[in-house]
């Protein structure tokens, strides 16, 4: 009887563990090409991410803005629709926020400054999201190619905003915000000094939760989820699959925008040109690995942060670009695996007959 | 501004995107959703820069940066048909492999995180085009060869049969899965082709040169609605804009910023089909359940 | 089969102990099929009967089981497409397999292009499917683009593609089921050519009025078994719908239901049992329909022009064979699909271009007739199914209320004996029968005045069917309207108040159910009798 779910859970969590042995081998031959061993090296990465405090808070810093991409790609993916465009999203929060905190001035308190930034940036990824989610809708264009496009248009617009408008001398980046900085952990853990972990990770673990209620415990959700598995049987049931495509795409794109506040209100308090650095993009590898499931995403932001900041630790042994490739073969091991450990497992399957 | 040079500085530009679009409209012609352009381009530089590098022949480096597009091409299309994974997901993981790839190669081959040894191109001239190149004329060339190829050949009757309606294909007899893996395969090198000249024009590998010329081509494919000829014309267009903005970089007419968008704008606007529907293959990116 | 002694010569098909499974699914047990040469071979069954299947292990689409097939004598069991083709052996789809974007004279020689060098010889593609259109009678233009063409068209293309490869025997899977009457009449002229030219032809269709029409000889499938072989000129229409719906299953049925009655012909009388007793005659209709015209994918007109109301209490039986309309007009009512024109109401309310949550709220249930793609998420547990469409009622301020819906399941898990009795099961592992179940608990475990059950015992067991039955009666004890869309005709029979029958998008009669029995109602539903509208 419970073997019928424990397929299910064999289906979400096998692909990841495939992918990691797989990831493992392929780290072990680049490892091995530069005449290193693998075991040192290993060894190595760990001790320099969760072995020490301040690697241990650059990793808590990653992932925090990857579980906001990666929270952002699921939920559209649980709708079945793919949102690439979280680079462009996360962009556009960051700048939102930014924006929204250049206004404000010391003056005022943080318990009004920080929200009203978080809400710019969540607003600032919603509209940009709301864009492929109106055009499918209306259109029927497809959210793929849209929000490919979009991230390129939304970040050179970004770009030239900055570069002509709202600068520092000699940077890319906006003035210091006024108010609504998210204090860092090092403020009350000294231990953490010098890293970038701040308090949105508790911003993202919120989100996470609340994404969780949102699609496994609302009415809402449970339309969204529907639409995802079975469009034909949740319009019988009454639900309107156009209006959930629209607010899905949206909420995906506020929910990476929020990410941005990682970057700007809780670590260097400007916007900067080039600030996604690519967390959007790898926010589909984390919604990927992470099975589209929100404890999935956190676990999967740790884990690609702690391949990100591990490469700088063992850089001197091996280039860190050997967890670039990590991460390629990674994403492309699960999206292979997907498929086929379905089908393997529902090979076997015979319905429970009364 | 002088009217040979507009034309010569364009078609520089155009080269990479001619190729990678056309590779990318038989690929997905056949139906595979084909996001690895940009992938595929910079492994074609890196083979091609590697093979030069090492031999000392320019045409040895061509075949190299042709075996790297091979191969990175084979993956797609190993992932995608025997394995059916998404394929949205697949040619982003490509397009984040061979940066890592490159980069990690670039730094054990040559010790480098950012460029590799100058190696020799086909231009004798580097300023001028140089109409010597033989890449050159094989670029301007892809995109008639392709509509030649899909257009007036059995097999890419086929590849438009399976694009559109693979079970129809199969009632006769066809092989859906051979013609999509030569397909993809031919994208795969074509793409590469398009880094090759890049890295050869610009006598060495530097990191990501690619810079997104790939999604341009990705743009120029629909924009141009998966027709060789059309799309060739987006990518002239295309990259005529990008000469008009360098020309003019003093006059400011427009932020160089805005210039860059106007690949993906116009491909949006072509999606939401103000100016007449761009619809894909009927079959494109279905190999899935 | 003796049948080929008398001519001397094999059989130009021959299949025996044909075996086929899809998981669980036996589409064919031991069936077989022998069609000689020069024959018209009707190949007839419901829905389900396997004849689709049989014939794709033909045309080398499907591997079977178990089982022999020849064609002209030689043994070809499990050969594939390309043998098949190769073997004279051409397959018209019922879904046509043509691609749209390419030309006819393209799609025709598609697979076998012919060349000239590296080219593709295209103006020799044209000329030879214009000879062979003239040879056939089939008219076709070869240069024009396939999505252009009408439904008869592309199917005169469909039969050159297999004329193109040499095809001696034709296989044509439910041609007329897309064809207009003219259109109809034009392909029989076609295939008597055919036949004349010495083809073999195999037609699969459930259209009676065509069999008669056009076959030599007639086999009929029913469950994945071959019933009965008949020659066209000897029987009746009345005796090949028998042969198609079986007597004896509509028996073991009515028995099980506790119609008790002793010989097996004539059995309408007991309709009388369940008749009027529950409605009184000046009730208010609880679903009228006027006029309601529903326009197809294809753009043609599926439900055309159809009234009918049914009093609270009463069950109305929709027979008739599938792809008469039947699942647009009860789309339409549910609010799946647009009407065109015409009205619905429901009490005193019009529902015409209400939503499916408003006809819900107004009182309408309804039972699909594909459970998996409509009735059911398969991924989604049990409880959740059984509150599919009624997520609003178990939500308070947005959110769930999971101990409600957990009740709620027990309750109807145990009301309706789902099993297993798991409510956190994926609906997938359960068995057909008991998917059938959650969606009928659903449907019909909640406050409602108009049912629509549509096909609501396919694909179940012996035993649900008759839990399902009772509960039907049930409802209409305690005064529901129900609509009951069924294929089968022994079920309409059993359940029914009045029956009506759909015949290409209209209802040719609407009788009591005393009346009918499945002679009366065979005529209606192969279209060889009307009453007047």
């Amino acid at each position: 009887m419970t073997s019928r779910f424990r397929t299910q859970l064999e289906e979400a969590l096998f692909p990841p563990i495939i992918a990691l042995l797989i990831a493992l081998v392929c780290g072990d031959l680049l490892i091995m090409s530069y005449g290193q061993s693998p075991a040192t090296v290993y060894r190595l990465l760990l001790e320099g991410t969760w072995g020490n405090a301040y690697g241990f808070g650059q990793v808590l810093y990653k992932a925090t803005t990857l579980a906001f991409t990666g929270l952002a790609v699921s939920l559209g993916i649980r709708a079945g629709l793919f949102n690439v465009g979280a680079e462009g999203q996360l962009a556009a929060g960051g700048f939102a926020a930014a924006f929204v905190g250049l206004h404000l001035t010391s003056a005022v308190p943080w318990l009004i400054a920080i929200p009203l930034c978080m809400m710019g940036a969540a607003v600032g990824g919603g509209i940009v999201g709301a864009v492929p989610g109106y055009l499918r809708v209306k259109f029927g264009a497809h959210e793929v190619i849209v929000t490919i496009m979009l991230n390129f248009i939304v970040l050179a617009l970004l770009n030239w905003l900055i570069a002509n408008h709202i600068h520092v001398e000699e940077t890319l980046h906006t003035p210091e915000i006024g108010a609504g900085a998210i204090p860092r952990l090092d403020a009350f853990m000294p231990a953490f000094h010098g890293s970038a972990a701040n308090l949105s990770m508790v911003v993202a673990a919120i989100t996470a939760l609340a994404g969780w209620y949102y699609l496994f415990r609302s009415r809402r959700g449970f339309e969204l989820r529907a639409v995802g598995l079975q469009p034909d049987a949740a319009e019988y049931g009454g639900v309107s699959v156009r209006g959930v495509w629209f607010r899905a795409l949206t909420l995906s794109g506020a929910i990476a925008g929020l990410g941005g506040i990682n970057y700007v209100l809780g670590y260097k308090h400007y916007y900067e040109d080039g600030l996604a650095g690519g967390a959007g993009f790898l926010g589909i590898a984390v919604a990927l690995v992470g099975r589209n499931h929100p404890l999935g995403v956190i676990i999967a932001a740790l884990f690609f942060a702690t391949l990100s900041q591990g490469g700088l630790a063992i850089h001197a042994f091996v280039p860190k670009q050997m967890v670039e490739v990590l991460q390629g073969v990674v994403i492309l091991a699960v999206a292979m695996s997907v498929p086929e450990v379905r089908r393997v497992l529902r090979l076997g399957r015979k319905p429970v007959t009364a | 501004m002088n009217p040979f040079d507009f034309v010569t500085q364009t078609l520089r530009i155009a080269v990479p995107y001619l190729f990678a679009a056309s590779g990318g409209v038989v690929a997905e012609r056949a139906g595979i959703i084909t996001l690895s352009l940009e992938g595929y381009m910079l492994t074609g530089a890196f083979s091609a820069t590697v093979g030069a590098h090492y031999s000392g022949n320019v045409w040895i480096g061509l075949l190299c940066g042709i075996l790297g597009g091979l191969i990175f091409g084979l993956l797609h299309a190993v992932a995608t048909i025997r394995f059916r994974a998404d394929q949205v997901v697949t040619g982003i993981a490509i397009n984040l492999l061979a940066i890592g790839i490159t980069r990690f190669f670039l730094k054990l081959a040559f010790d480098s995180s950012s460029n590799s040894p100058r190696i020799g191109g086909f231009a004798v001239n580097t300023s001028a085009l140089g109409f010597d190149n033989p890449l050159l004329w094989m670029g301007l060339l892809a995109a008639p060869a392709l509509a030649f190829l899909i257009y007036r050949t059995p097999y890419g009757l086929r590849v438009r049969a399976v694009g559109e309606h693979p079970e129809a294909a199969e009632s006769v007899g066809i092989s859906v899965k051979r013609v999509r893996y030569i397909a993809v395969a031919l994208s795969g090198v074509l793409a590469a082709l398009g880094g090759v000249f890049l890295a050869l024009d610009q006598h060495q590998f530097t990191d990501q040169m690619t810079a997104g010329r790939g999604f341009i081509a990705v743009a120029a494919v629909i924009f141009g609605r998966w027709d060789p000829m059309r799309a060739a014309l987006a990518c002239l267009l295309f990259a005529a804009a990008e000469t008009l903005q360098i020309q003019l970089q003093g006059n400011q007419i427009m932020a160089s910023q805005f210039v860059e968008m106007i690949p993906y704008v116009l491909t949006i606007i072509a999606l939401a089909g103000v100016v007449g529907r761009a619809v894909p293959p009927a079959a494109l990116g279905k190999t899935g359940d | 089969m003796t049948a080929s002694a008398e001519t001397n010569q094999s059989p130009a098909i021959l299949m025996r102990g044909i075996d086929k499974s899809f998981g669980s699914v036996r589409a064919n047990r031991a069936a077989s099929l022998e069609v000689l040469r020069g024959e018209i071979h009707a190949l007839v069954g419901e829905n389900g009967a396997g004849k689709s299947t049989l014939m794709r292990i033909l045309g080398g689409l499907q591997k079977l089981d178990a089982g022999t097939v020849e064609v002209n004598g030689k043994d070809v069991t499990g050969w594939t497409t390309s043998d098949a083709i190769a073997a004279g052996i051409g397959v018209v789809h019922q879904h046509f397999m043509l691609v749209p974007t390419l030309t006819v004279a393209e799609n025709i020689v598609l697979g076998q292009e012919p060349k000239k060098g590296v080219r593709f010889d295209y103006a020799w593609a044209v000329a030879e499917v214009e000879t062979l259109s003239k040879e056939t009678g089939l008219v076709v233009r070869a240069d024009q683009k396939v999505s252009e063409l009408s439904v008869g068209e592309a199917q005169r293309v469909e039969i050159l593609k297999t004329l193109f490869r040499g095809a001696k025997i034709l296989v044509l899977d439910e041609p007329t089921a897309v064809l207009s009457p003219p259109e109809v009449r034009d392909l029989w002229v076609v295939l008597r050519r055919l036949r004349d030219a010495g083809g073999t032809i195999v037609l699969i269709t459930h259209r009676l009025d065509e069999v008669i029409e056009i076959s030599d000889v007639i086999t009929v499938m029913r469950a994945g078994e071959t019933v009965t072989r008949l020659e066209t000129g000897k029987t009746t229409p009345a005796e090949i719908a028998k042969a198609m719906v079986g007597r004896d299953v509509a028996l073991a049925a009515r028995q099980a239901a506790g119609l008790a009655h002793a010989g097996d012909a004539g059995d309408a009388g007991d309709a009388a049992q369940h008749m009027g007793a529950h409605t009184s005659a000046d009730a208010a209709s609880a679903l009228s329909v006027t006029n309601l015209v529903v326009m197809g994918s294809r753009g043609t007109r599926e439900v055309d022009g159809v009234t009918f109301s049914i009093r609270p209490g009463e069950i109305l039986g929709l027979a008739g064979v599938e792809g008469n309309g039947q699942t647009e007009l009860i789309e339409a009512l549910a609010g799946l699909r647009a009407v065109e024109s015409g009205s619905i109401r429901i009490d005193t309310r019009d529902v015409t271009y209400d939503n499916v949550g408003q006809r819900r709220d107004a009182g309408l249930s309804h039972i699909p007739e594909d459970r998996h793609r409509r009735g059911l998420i398969l991924d989604y547990s049990v409880a959740d199914n059984l509150v599919l469409g009624r997520q609003r009622e178990f939500a308070s301020r947005g959110m769930l209320d999971g101990a409600r819906i957990a009740a709620n399941a027990q309750t109807q898990i145990e009301a309706f004996d789902i099993r297993p009795p798991s409510s956190s099961l994926p609906a997938r592992s359960l068995s057909g029968g008991n998917q059938q179940k959650v969606v009928v608990a659903r449907e019909m475990g909640r406050e409602f005045t108009v049912l629509l059950a549509s096909q609501p015992t396919r694909g179940v067991d012996v035993g649900a069917i008759e839990f399902i039955h009772s509960r039907i009666r049930e409802a209409r004890a305690a005064g529901k309207a129900i609509l009951l869309v069924s294929a089968e005709l022994n079920e309409v029979l059993a359940l029914a108040d009045r029956i009506a029958v759909m015949y290409r998008g209209r209802f040719v009669t609407v009788m009591p159910a005393a009346d009918a029995s499945e002679d009366v109602l065979g005529e209606y539903m192969i279209g060889s009798k009307k009453d007047a509208a």
